[in-house]
């Protein structure tokens, strides 16, 4: 049995296209296309641009924000500095294991959340939809002091919930130690990102064709059937967009690191790092370099998951 | 002057407005900037700006605002280790020879010495914080020690065992955990920065030495001699004071905070009278029975921004801040200490701090953390290294050398 989808359109050609060339209309269009996105680019360019190259420049120098008179040009030391350090490379251990975990946990989550989603009743679905969404509207600040006062050994309650379980206790200390302070930061990013899969693994599902469900139904598929050679296929550009925009954003943790442990107990991220060097140390350089790295960590998870999985944004947005 | 007005923080007219950057407190500084506008007859008005709660955010935002060249700020409360980064980088205007002379009267030596830098006065001491050992007199009592007398930690920890009762301190990572290293060390008659120096390659570290020893053995003795709470690697000073309003608490060295903090529980009726009325307090711990402690020193300096266009005015106004009667009013209404030595004579501070000669004779002995310009860094690496306490052992201190300076010769991060 293969995949069920649906095959793609064939592309209509206008009817008045001169052979090999673009015609006036489209070259008109395509003009005010740039009018009107033109702005919102420059805009983009200046805000984003900019400071990644300011970033690129200044981490080729020993630069100290509190003295600056003895800013020099380094060329690539920093990057060898960084690269050399085994916290470097510890803080994107840690960074990779939080990514990983918790996209994983989130994919799985957020779409039993969808399913649940779509299949409500109609007059529970508004209720439904703004009780899963309440999370995500939460600051991460708030949300992970909240978790911190939940797992904190004065303040908390969980230790009293959980005292059942073997290895938990009143005495427990989640957070001096590093796996479980890992856990309990996790649980955080999960409970406050799993909305937002949720949200967009929704607008998926409601890209599945009915026609096809139907069909795969009169054929006597089963459910699980179904979702396996139906759904799940026909989503799966949904899909990819979730976790790659989850990906992304999970791999430049920070909130809920620095207000939980602050870095102790080998729970610092890439962020937190590029933090410590630019605003703490001041070391402008350093900083930037570390940013840099992060920045060029960020650009290749994207290029892996469009290149290597083939997403189509376009085809994401339903524009195909 | 009036060319000076006219580039007005006040707007066109009336008086120049000088900014104050202020650590939160209870209201006090912002009661003081009240009455020295009034006490300026006119010439200026201060107005209060807040800071964040937590040191490092403060320095942060300081450092930030003063390398951008800020003028907006003219008075800031800078936490005791700030003055040498902030003088170095010429962020601050030089203090006038004759307030110099003025502010530095009376003052505690270990205040003046964390304003000075470079053998300059460089910031102008405002209320100074000690750490005092805390004790239960039951406790004490039980355990058969007699508080008159200097004590060890090591007396302590086989009393809080013996009388199975806790023993407080700070085994966080944060600065607190360089608070205790300090004082530990400085106690055990060594000092984090043996040799001390602008350039951060020649900065010599005092780590691996044998009071650098001694210390990082108490750290871990302490940390693992099982009366120390559940938590001890991520508790505070506040986990430590609640932990002394327990019935489990025994000792427990602290700000003298706690004190306040207690009695406005009684206040508010949620802890009964007995508990302040048990709580004793003397001179912090020894780490060797036959040399005197050298206690925590915190507190805060005023520094005057190099940016501000009133430097003259805010130098009149960091005079008027620090008198002695508004640091007597600032300690019995927000609980700070004075860095004046005088202030602890005042009625009013002695009737609501029946400690408040153990707090002067404890500021007069403490030592200052290691004053450079490169104190978060230093403090940093600390952190990593000595963190969690009970991990401590007989490399440590070299580790700590060695990571920091690395980390100041730009070979590693921090």
């Amino acid at each position: 049995m293969t995949a069920t989808t649906l095959p793609p359109r064939k592309k209509t050609e206008p009817v008045s296209a001169p052979p090999g060339g673009i015609s006036d209309r489209s070259r008109a269009e395509r003009r005010l296309g740039w009018m009107l996105a033109g702005p919102a680019f420059v805009v983009m360019l200046l805000v984003t641009a900019y400071p990644i190259l300011q970033a690129v420049w200044y981490s080729l120098f020993n630069y100290r924000l509190t003295d600056p008179g003895n800013r020099s040009f380094v060329g690539l030391r920093n990057y060898w500095v960084i690269l050399t350090d085994g916290l470097w490379w510890q803080a994107v251990l840690t960074t990779v294991l939080i990514t990983v975990v918790t996209v994983a946990v989130e994919l799985v989550l957020g779409f039993a959340l969808a399913l649940v989603m779509s299949k409500a009743l109609a007059s529970i679905r508004p209720v439904l939809r703004a009780a899963i969404l309440i999370p995500y509207a939460v600051i991460t600040v708030v949300s992970a002091f909240s978790w911190q006062f939940a797992f904190n050994i004065t303040t908390g309650f969980v230790n009293k919930w959980l005292a059942w379980l073997p290895g938990i206790g009143v005495d427990t200390d989640w957070f001096g130690d590093r796996w479980t302070s890992l856990l309990v930061i996790c649980l955080a990013e999960i409970w406050k990102t799993t909305p937002f899969i949720s949200l967009l693994l929704l607008a998926g599902l409601a890209q599945v064709p009915d026609v096809l469900q139907e069909a795969a139904m009169v054929d006597g598929a089963t459910w699980w059937q179904r979702m396996r050679k139906v759904t799940i296929p026909n989503m799966k550009a949904a899909i990819m967009v979730a976790v790659l925009f989850r990906t992304l954003d999970a791999f430049r943790i920070f909130d809920s690191i620095f207000v939980m442990t602050a870095g102790a107990n080998g729970t610092e991220s890439v962020s937190f790092l590029a933090y410590r060097q630019t605003i703490s140390r001041v070391e402008i350089g350093l900083g930037s370099a570390v940013s840099v790295l992060l920045f060029l960590a960020v650009v290749l998870i994207a290029f892996v998951f469009i290149k290597g999985f083939r997403i189509d944004l376009a085809q994401a947005r339903g524009e195909r | 002057m009036g060319g000076l007005a006219a580039c007005g923080g006040g707007g066109s007219s009336g008086p120049p407005t000088l900014t104050w950057y202020i650590n939160p407190d209870s209201g006090g500084q912002a009661k003081i900037a009240a009455s020295c506008s009034d006490a300026s007859n006119g010439k200026y008005r201060i107005e209060t700006s807040v800071l964040p709660r937590n040191s490092d955010a403060q320095r942060e935002q300081l450092v930030r605002r003063l390398a951008a060249g800020d003028d907006s700020i003219d008075i800031m409360s800078l936490d005791v280790v700030f003055a040498p980064e902030l003088a170095q980088a010429r962020f601050l205007a030089p203090v006038p020879a004759a307030v110099a002379s003025e502010v530095s009267k009376g003052v505690v030596p270990g205040a003046l010495q964390s304003a000075t830098w470079d053998g300059k006065l460089v910031a102008v001491p405002f209320w100074a914080n000690t750490q005092l050992l805390w004790y239960r007199k039951s406790v004490a009592k039980a355990a058969g020690l007699d508080m008159t007398k200097p004590v060890t930690w090591d007396q302590l920890i086989k009393a809080a065992q013996d009388q199975k009762k806790l023993l407080s301190a700070q085994g966080r990572r944060a600065e607190s955990l360089t608070v205790w290293f300090n004082a530990l060390i400085e106690s055990a008659g060594g000092h984090i920065i043996d040799k001390n120096s602008t350039d951060p390659t020649k900065i010599k570290l005092g780590f691996d030495t044998p009071p650098g020893k001694r210390a990082g053995e108490v750290m871990h003795d302490v940390a693992t001699s099982g009366v120390v709470g559940p938590a001890f690697s991520t508790s505070s000073e506040d986990t430590s004071a609640l932990q002394f309003e327990s019935p489990d608490a025994g000792f427990m060295v602290n700000w003298p905070y706690v004190w306040a903090q207690a009695n406005t529980k009684v206040a508010a009726g949620t802890l009964p009278q007995s508990v302040p009325d048990d709580y004793g307090w003397t001179l912090y711990p020894r780490v060797d029975e036959n040399t005197p402690s050298a206690p925590p020193l915190g507190g805060i300096n005023l520094g005057v921004s190099k940016f501000s266009h009133y430097v003259n005015f805010a130098y009149q106004a960091t005079e008027c801040i620090t008198t002695d009667e508004n640091q007597a009013d600032y300690m019995v209404t927000n609980g700070n200490p004075a860095s004046s030595a005088a202030v602890y004579d005042n009625p009013d501070v002695q009737k609501n701090y029946p400690m408040a000669d153990t707090i002067r004779e404890s500021l007069q002995a403490s030592a200052p953390r290691p004053l450079s310009p490169y104190y978060s860094e230093i403090t940093g690496g600390l952190q990593r290294e000595y963190h969690p306490p009970a991990d401590v052992n007989e490399s440590t201190g070299k580790q700590a050398d060695d990571l920091i300076s690395a980390v100041l010769r730009g070979d590693q991060l921090l």
